[in-house]
């Protein structure tokens, strides 16, 4: 399985995300190769999810990978609960 | 890597636009020399072309632009707002919190994000930065080994 973080510039927000994505997966014990990258370079890309704000989501409409929103990035019980809801 | 260091901390700063905030915390970079000028450019144009989305969270922003805009050294910079104010984002608004983040592109990147979240997962620690009335306490809750 493979997890894309999408921020703007791919530098810094998308890699919190993305740490803090794979603290989660830990927890969970879930394998996944997670990246991080900027919201140009994702749309040529086909990871089985996209993990990015409400704000870049927009941008992303129409992507083919399943796209999971997530509002606070440091909220590590917010990042499980939407990677719980869309990977069962 | 400057993290937080005194010089790189304001609190009630005023500031009326997201640009203003943006500016504000990129010229504590600048004026320690870890930033250059077209960096503050950089974050500003990046707020322009890809909207609010550095907005991480309920009033934290996290500015910043890229390596070769210009960053000298890993740095992290804080400014708190006197007042709120909106950067349109749906969820995050009003944003009080901005780190103004240099960008590098070595190892020093990683570890200054993975400070910077050892920060702000703490709920009770962003209730501090909002209500703390020193440099002193904020301090406190960097912890220590700061160099």
């Amino acid at each position: 399985m493979k997890i894309l973080c999408v921020c703007g510039l791919g530098q810094g927000t998308s890699l919190i995300l993305r740490m803090n994505t794979e603290t989660v997966l830990r927890q969970l014990g879930i394998q996944a190769d997670v990246e991080n990258t900027d919201v140009s370079s994702a749309k040529g890309e086909k990871p089985d999810f996209i993990l990015t704000s409400n704000e870049l989501a927009q941008t992303l409409e129409g992507h083919p990978s399943k796209i999971i929103i997530v509002n606070n990035y440091f909220d590590l019980e917010e990042i499980k609960t939407a990677l719980q809801t869309h990977l069962n | 890597m400057k993290f937080l260091e005194k010089s790189l901390v304001a609190l009630d700063v005023e500031a009326n636009t997201p640009e203003e905030a943006i500016r504000t915390a990129g010229m504590l970079l600048v004026e320690d020399h870890l930033v250059e000028e077209t960096y503050i450019e950089a974050m500003v144009n990046s707020f322009k072309n890809n909207g609010p989305y550095f907005v991480l969270a309920p009033n934290i922003a996290l500015p910043h632009a890229r390596p070769d805009d210009g960053v000298n050294e890993a740095c992290v910079s804080f400014i708190r707002l006197k007042k709120g104010i909106p950067f349109g984002h749906s969820m995050n608004d009003p944003v009080k919190l901005v780190f103004g983040l240099g960008a590098s592109s070595s190892e020093e990147h990683l570890s200054i994000l993975q400070r910077l979240i050892r920060l702000l997962e703490s709920k009770c620690n962003v209730e501090k930065l909002l209500t703390s009335q020193s440099y002193e306490e904020i301090r406190n809750l960097i912890g220590g080994d700061l160099s």
